[in-house]
């Protein structure tokens, strides 16, 4: 897994929920990944299914992807090349249906990015650079089954290799 | 320290004591999916290659019963042939919706349930620790009978005092919501007790912990005690009732009081279930459909509310009204007690037990403008198939004097229909 990501940032508010990121009117869709992919949160900006690129960042405030369990959620942003989520917090479905799938969660103070900022993620070192407005932030760490099960490439992944969940003091 | 129902439960399934932030591998007792999560569920016990499944499960056609297109069609198919094959409950369209059925057919104190479904909380209300997660997460559950949990701080809500007639369960934890906020209990449990809750019968309870997951929480618990039995005895499950309840000293990480007997029916606004208002203060806004169903407000006694109010009424001529009980048992009792003859006499359309018309599926979609009020448990924009309609949430009577009236109604000038069946 790569430790350092940098990307393009895509901005979004307090409260993106899964309606948001994959609505129930595509719900059809759900077994052609790529069709359901061209939605992706079209209801919160409509420019971000037609002009995001592989290797975006989306940016969020509060309890992004709240809602529904639907892991296409995660799906179709990761489908959309998204590498990195960054958010103030998240709903905790969509937190670790984001690990299971391979897509990074970040949490940090997202104040102050604007759509279009270059952004560095330092995995490793738990902090969030803007390049572009010239600022760096801590990020909170994700607890060491996460961390193991991103390593591997999601939770499926992280299952065949070890059998079980296996992470450093597994009780 | 004491320990809360959540701790207890996961302590006694894994033997040994557990505290809020530690890390477990839990067996699952009772897992299940439908035709929305289950596909990917399906697919990721496959990839693991196991050739029985770990732990009981179920799997439902509830979200678009009976199906609207070929794609759902050949999906509830292949859930079909999966449970045929490998000793799966399937659940056929016109069941019901899954966390009623779960509630109703097969959960029991002290089980830990999960579900590709984010209102798996639901079954909270019998004692047992039930969670939403993703079709991953639900798919290798299938596979190795175990999932991971953190255990989760708990926030204790303690609730007083008798309700006022036409108010409820529904209007309670709206306003809760209200004060926690949607992101109020993130990764955190929500156990409810109090005097107000031990009266409560287990419907009630059930819509209480299915909105759990609304202000974030990972689950919402109430106590199993003796209205939980005489609830699993009525269903004919003498057998499955154990009492659970929290210490009295458990450690909570907040402890919320409140006291019923002075609310208001609450109205949550578009777009997000914290956009609370007491009725008094958006009545009279013009509806185009009320919902009264789904797995928050589709029980009996949901229905029996409401149709105290529409007995004898028409639905107001610039409005409709669809009626969906929550499953089949409750659609079978409905038409046994005269409700849906009541029901369809105003002008309601019956739809079949699921889950469509909220998730925006099928059967209620929202024209461009509309408004709809809904007994539903969430008002996300687009959330009933429209992002340029609006979706205001209420309770089963403010539903109802809603259908009668045309606009946002306060259900307690209906006050003088009701004989308050917990009195």
């Amino acid at each position: 897994m790569e430790t350092v990501l940098r990307g393009k940032a895509w901005c979004f508010g307090d409260g993106i929920s899964t309606d948001h990121i994959t609505p129930g009117r595509y719900y059809h869709l759900r077994g052609n990944l790529q069709a359901l992919a061209e939605h992706t949160l079209e209801d919160a900006d409509p420019d971000f299914a037609r002009h995001a690129q592989p290797g975006d960042i989306v940016v969020a405030g509060k309890n992004f992807g709240q809602g529904s369990s639907r892991e296409h959620a995660a799906l179709v942003l990761k489908e959309r090349g998204i590498q990195a989520i960054l958010a103030k917090s998240f709903a905790r479905i969509f937190f670790r249906n984001a690990v299971n799938e391979g897509l990074t969660p970040v949490l940090c103070n997202t104040d102050g990015f604007e759509k279009g900022d270059e952004v560095e993620v330092d995995l490793e070192k738990g902090i969030v650079r803007n390049l572009t407005k010239g600022f760096e932030r801590p990020c909170d760490p994700l607890p060491p089954l996460m961390r193991a099960i991103l390593a591997d490439g999601g939770l499926t992944s992280h299952i065949l290799k070890h059998g079980s969940f296996k992470w450093e003091n597994t009780p | 320290m004491g320990y809360t129902l959540a701790e207890k439960i996961i302590a006694q399934r894994i033997g040994r004591e557990v505290r809020a932030g530690d890390f477990v591998v839990a067996p699952v007792d009772l897992l299940l999916a439908h035709e929305g999560t289950g596909p990917l569920a399906l697919d990721q016990f496959e990839a693991v290659g196991k050739d029985s499944l770990g732990t009981v499960t179920l799997l439902f056609c509830d979200h678009a019963a009976p199906s609207p297109r070929k794609e759902l069609s050949n999906v509830q198919k292949r859930l079909r042939t999966f449970a045929m094959e490998m000793q799966a409950h399937f659940h056929p369209p016109g069941t019901g919706i899954c966390h009623q059925v779960v509630a109703e057919q097969w959960a029991r104190p002290g089980q830990i349930i999960i579900g590709a479904d984010s209102h798996t909380c639901t079954a909270g209300a019998l004692g047992a620790f039930a969670t939403g997660m993703g079709s991953t997460d639900v798919g290798i559950a299938m596979a190795l009978g175990q999932t991971w949990l953190r255990i989760p701080e708990t926030c204790r809500i303690e609730i007083k005092g008798q309700f006022p007639p036409m108010v409820g369960a529904k209007d309670a934890i709206l306003y809760l919501i209200g004060l926690l906020g949607d992101d109020g209990a993130i990764y955190k449990a929500l156990e409810f007790g109090g005097p107000a809750i031990e009266r409560m019968s287990v419907e009630e309870r059930l819509t209480l912990c299915n909105m759990a997951v609304e202000a974030g929480a990972k689950t919402g618990l109430c106590a199993a005690d003796e209205v939980t039995r005489r609830f699993l005895e009525e269903q004919g499950r003498r057998g499955d009732y154990v009492p659970i309840a929290p210490d009295l000293d458990a450690t909570y990480e907040r402890v919320i009081e409140f006291d019923v007997s002075h609310l208001s029916p609450q109205v949550a606004l578009p777009h997000l279930v914290d956009n609370l208002q007491p009725v008094e203060e958006v009545t009279g806004t013009p509806i185009s459909q009320v919902f009264i169903g789904t797995c928050t407000n589709g029980r009996l006694s949901d229905l029996r509310i409401a149709a105290s109010i529409l007995r004898g009424h028409k639905v107001h001529p610039h409005l409709r009204l669809l009626v969906g009980p929550a499953s089949r048992q409750t659609y079978l009792a409905a038409l046994q007690e005269g409700l849906l003859e009541i029901f369809v006499e105003a002008g309601a359309v019956i739809i079949p037990p699921g889950c469509g018309a909220c998730v925006g599926v099928h059967q209620g979609v929202l024209a461009d403008g509309e408004r709809c009020l809904s007994t539903q448990n969430r008002n996300f924009l687009g959330r009933m198939g429209n992002p340029q309609g609006e979706i205001f949430l209420a309770s089963p009577a403010t539903a109802a004097a809603t259908a009668v009236e045309g606009q946002i109604t306060d259900p307690r000038q209906y006050e003088y229909r009701v004989t308050d069946e917990r009195s």
